[in-house]
């Protein structure tokens, strides 16, 4: 059934006015919208901004945190046939222009003074931007500015309007079509400008319903919204599934809270990037090293068993009685406690995505009984393309194409995608739209991969980045960077990694580590140090990421296809890789081209055969300021293995 | 951005505090305007928690007046300041380590609370109603701090510079008309102070409050208070705006020496 955003949200209004749509915890309570309530709000900031001056078509931008008001805004601009653009919240000002430019946006919604803050600090290289309206008015009292607002005023404005002309919010959202914009995401895009993806209430809603048919998903899920909203992910699982199945939306009270508040909501559908799971992973397993004797004991003891039988019992296969006896033992007295402490005792489907996953983790989660699963698919996609059935979940595919999705691989290795949730374009970027949707309806996914005996996708890594080595031992072998970064990564010692290898005769690698992982390892090593950067330089450091390097090397060479993308060499980084320094995408990617120009001595000293580096970057503070850390780096070499061939 | 400051609403008078023979403070006056953020600075022993002290009741002057409202008053003890509408921050901050952040915020509630201990302990009359009342006022105060994640935390585990934004959440909680903040940002780190000095502003920006602040960070004091009023030896050597009293030559010979 063709559909728009507005109509579901009335839809859900009707036939379940008091049911819940979303909480937010404010003032330590957690404060329930209902969907009646949730549909008076939109037509208030629906009212408000009509007669405020959006008109049909223009895009509006919204700037913040998981917010009821954020949410309902964009429920608001989408019944006026506008089109509201979610931008990152932790960007810096400089970021927000070329979005605000591109769109020719007028109108904004931002959270708080931060970002009135940011809009004010670019509104001379904006002059379009108009109205700039505010939710939470702290601190803003004595801010005159021509066109700021509160979200308060225009909602009293709007309330008024809606009293005069009671058909005009239904009237309003009547005009609108399922083949009207709905929403443009910007992608971060690790070089140039960021494009505008433009999708329609049909993409997004078909791909939304797609998902949900998949996993069964019901108006009784439960989702915790926590992760930025202009990152598509977050906003398919808190706005377009949330309308399309009418479940509960909930927000955290703070970025600092949303551990606590997991807890108390013990969410049903959850998602998460795998950083995430790591993080939590991480802070368990240092908990535990904190534990006493017995508990630690008890507790690797049944982890033991969990790591034997868990995964088998997930994908739904007989473990036998005694196993089964052991695992039910082992539940009571330790998974079930864990997976409550993780607030994930009531998940029913737990997503990850964005980036590969290593396998110990994934079977981590796996083994105590939380359904976690990958899937795939990208802002172009709205998403769902490949996702893992229940019992077929695996760390290295990313599950089978979903209703209505078709898949190609092309010559080049590359995956095309057919699918009713393909993006319509890239705003104002023909050039750009045509590269990657052809006239014959295939999306380029840019990511090389294939699909396996089982009708599983497995993807290496992007077409463009997949090179080959030249010259040395392994002259033509093929080189897979970010395939050799993600299986050092898995280590949780090793936060992040840039692999270089293409067009050079060896590969080497840069490596930040872990503060947290490291930093308490060195504590219990009795290792003294002083900082991140004094950390990453001790020998004993090296040693351990050392091993970890040939670790990963003795299991690339019996990869056939990958035996050449061994390591021969890296270093550890002085300074954590930031997105504020441009080192990172705000997705959390490493750029490694704008790396390698960065920190070009380093490359050199690594492939001209040097011990040592002296090095001094810029870095930016996130209030803007900059400074400066220096550092002499070692390099170090790694051992590498010969490839191991398969018995013919 | 532009605030408005009021009329003069403490108003201290030759004050003179004496221990024995020494001799704390000499004749001291300087008043403060209502919503205006006044620091006192001055060296270590130069008197500036005893004039704080002055004020809130806790020493009593050997001479001089306090003018509070219009209301002059020589001596008085500090139930009465606090019942007046003053509230303070403690230098060493006197918080109850082993409760929680709400319950010691809640403290500061004490004075407002009609209910009596019996009526509390057995939840019965208006003393429930009263409590989610008081609560919910703590609340706001936790939502300004910024303190959520740490509602439920016994405040002894919480971080030095927590703790602080514990103490003043305390003293908020009393609705003060007058916040007397006895160096708030000591032993902080930097990131930690800016935090501070937004809530200080924020306060006084949000809820009107006036503001007096004892702090030894120049940087601090130049950038936030409207006035500053300079102490050396117990006495007043300096008052006026942060330019006026950063070119005053005896300021400058008290902070940096001078050769006699």
């Amino acid at each position: 059934m063709l559909t728009t955003f507005p109509r579901l949200l009335l839809k859900h209004a009707t036939e379940r006015a008091t049911a819940p749509a979303m909480r937010e915890k404010e003032y330590g309570i957690w404060q329930t919208h209902t969907w009646a309530d949730m549909a008076a709000l939109v037509e208030q900031v629906a009212c408000g901004l009509h007669q405020a001056g959006l008109r049909r078509g223009e895009h509006m931008i919204i700037v913040g945190a998981n917010r009821p008001r954020l949410y309902a805004t964009m429920l608001a601009a989408q019944s006026l046939g506008a089109i509201p653009v979610p931008l990152y919240q932790d960007a810096v000002a400089a970021e927000c222009v070329f979005p605000i430019n591109n769109a020719e946006v007028r109108f904004a919604l931002v959270e708080d003074q931060e970002q009135v803050d940011k809009m004010l600090e670019i509104r001379d290289r904006c002059p379009q931007l108009s109205n700039i309206f505010f939710d939470d008015p702290r601190g803003l009292r004595n801010y005159m500015e021509e066109g700021l607002a509160g979200l308060d005023e225009l909602i009293g404005a709007g309330a008024a309007f809606s009293k005069e002309h009671p058909d005009f919010f239904k009237g309003e959202i009547d005009k609108v079509q399922a083949a009207d914009v709905a929403a443009m995401f910007f992608t971060s895009g690790t070089t140039g400008n960021p494009k505008g993806v433009v999708h329609t209430h049909g993409t997004l809603i078909d791909r939304a319903q797609a998902g949900a048919e998949f996993d069964k998903l019901t108006g009784d899920e439960e989702v915790l919204a926590y992760l930025p909203p202009a990152w598509i992910g977050q906003n398919i699982f808190s706005y377009a599934q949330w309308l399309v199945c009418g479940y509960v939306v909930n927000c955290p009270e703070s970025a600092a809270t949303v551990t606590i508040d997991l807890k108390e909501i013990g969410p049903t559908y959850y998602f998460a990037p795998p950083r995430v799971f790591e993080g939590l992973l991480t802070s368990v397993m240092i908990r535990m090293e904190d534990a006493g004797a017995l508990k630690r004991k008890m507790f690797h003891a049944f982890m033991d068993v969990a790591k034997r039988v868990g995964p088998a019992r997930m994908d739904g296969k007989s473990i036998g009685f005694g196993n089964a006896l052991m695992y039910w033992l082992g539940n009571l007295l330790v998974y079930g406690p864990l997976r409550n402490n993780l607030g994930m005792s009531r998940v029913r489907v737990a997503y990850t995505a964005g980036e590969a996953i290593g396998p110990d983790l994934f079977s981590f989660y796996r083994s105590i009984g939380i359904n976690l699963k990958q899937l795939y698919g990208s802002t172009e996609t709205a998403v769902f393309v490949c996702l893992q059935p229940d019992h077929e979940a695996r760390a290295d595919t990313v599950g089978v194409p979903c209703r209505g999705v078709e898949i190609k691989v092309a010559d080049n290795g590359e995956i095309l995608v057919k699918s009713p949730g393909l993006l319509r374009e890239y705003y104002k970027n023909p050039e750009a739209t045509a590269e990657v949707l052809t006239a014959d309806g295939w999306y380029h996914t840019s990511d090389a991969g294939f699909l396996d005996a089982h009708g599983h996708l497995k993807i290496i890594d992007r077409v463009k980045d997949v090179g080959r080595i030249k010259g040395g031992a392994n002259d033509g072998a093929m080189f897979a960077p970010k395939y050799v970064e993600n299986k050092l990564k898995f280590f949780p010692q090793i936060k992040e990694v840039v692999a270089y290898g293409d067009q050079r005769e060896k590969v080497c690698v840069m490596i930040n580590i872990d503060f947290d992982a490291v930093g308490n390892w060195a504590e219990r090593q009795n290792l003294p140090y002083a900082g991140y950067t004094d950390l990453a330089q001790k020998p004993e450091v090296y040693q351990l990421i050392k091993e970890c390097v040939e670790k990963v090397n003795a299991d690339l060479s019996i990869d056939a296809l990958l035996a050449g993308s061994q390591v021969s060499r890296f270093l550890v980084l002085h300074k954590e890789l930031d997105a504020d320094d441009g080192e990172l995408t705000r997705t959390n990617k490493v750029r490694r081209g704008f790396i390698a120009e960065k920190y070009l001595p380093l490359v050199d000293a690594l492939y001209g055969g040097k011990t040592e580096q002296y090095i001094e970057t810029v870095v930016k503070f996130e209030d803007g300021r900059t400074g400066s850390v220096s550092a002499t780096l070692k390099i170090s070499d790694a051992k590498t293995f010969a490839p191991v061939k398969a018995a013919a | 951005m532009s605030k408005k400051i009021g009329d003069v609403i403490l108003d201290v008078k030759n004050i003179s505090l004496r221990f024995g023979g020494v001799k704390a403070l000499t004749d001291i006056s300087f008043n403060v305007k209502e919503h205006e953020i006044r620091a006192i600075i001055g060296p270590n022993g130069a008197g500036k928690s005893s004039m704080l002290n002055c004020i809130n009741g806790v020493y009593t002057p050997s001479e001089g007046s306090i003018t509070f409202r219009g209301k002059t008053f020589s001596h008085m003890n500090s139930r009465q300041v606090a019942e007046m509408g003053v509230a303070r921050t403690f230098q060493n901050l006197a918080l109850f380590k082993g409760m929680s952040v709400i319950d010691n915020i809640m403290t500061g509630r004490n004075l407002k609370i009609r209910s009596n201990l019996f009526m509390q302990a057995l939840r019965i009359g208006p003393a429930e109603k009263e409590e989610i009342r008081h609560r919910e006022h703590v609340e706001h105060i936790i939502d300004f701090l910024e303190i959520q994640a740490f509602r439920k935390t016994p405040v002894g585990q919480l971080p030095y510079g927590l703790q602080k934004r514990v103490d003043l959440g305390r003293a908020l909680a009393m609705e003060p008309q007058v916040l007397l903040l006895d160096e708030p940002m000591a032993g902080m780190n930097v990131e930690e102070k800016q935090d501070m000095c937004r809530f200080v502003l924020d306060v006084n920006d949000e809820f009107g409050t006036t503001i007096v602040l004892i702090e030894h960070d120049m940087g601090v004091v130049m950038d936030i208070s409207d006035r500053v009023v300079v102490l050396d030896y117990g006495k007043k050597i300096g008052d006026g705006t942060p330019e006026e009293v950063r070119s005053n030559e005896d300021v400058i010979s008290a902070y940096l020496g001078t050769s006699h």
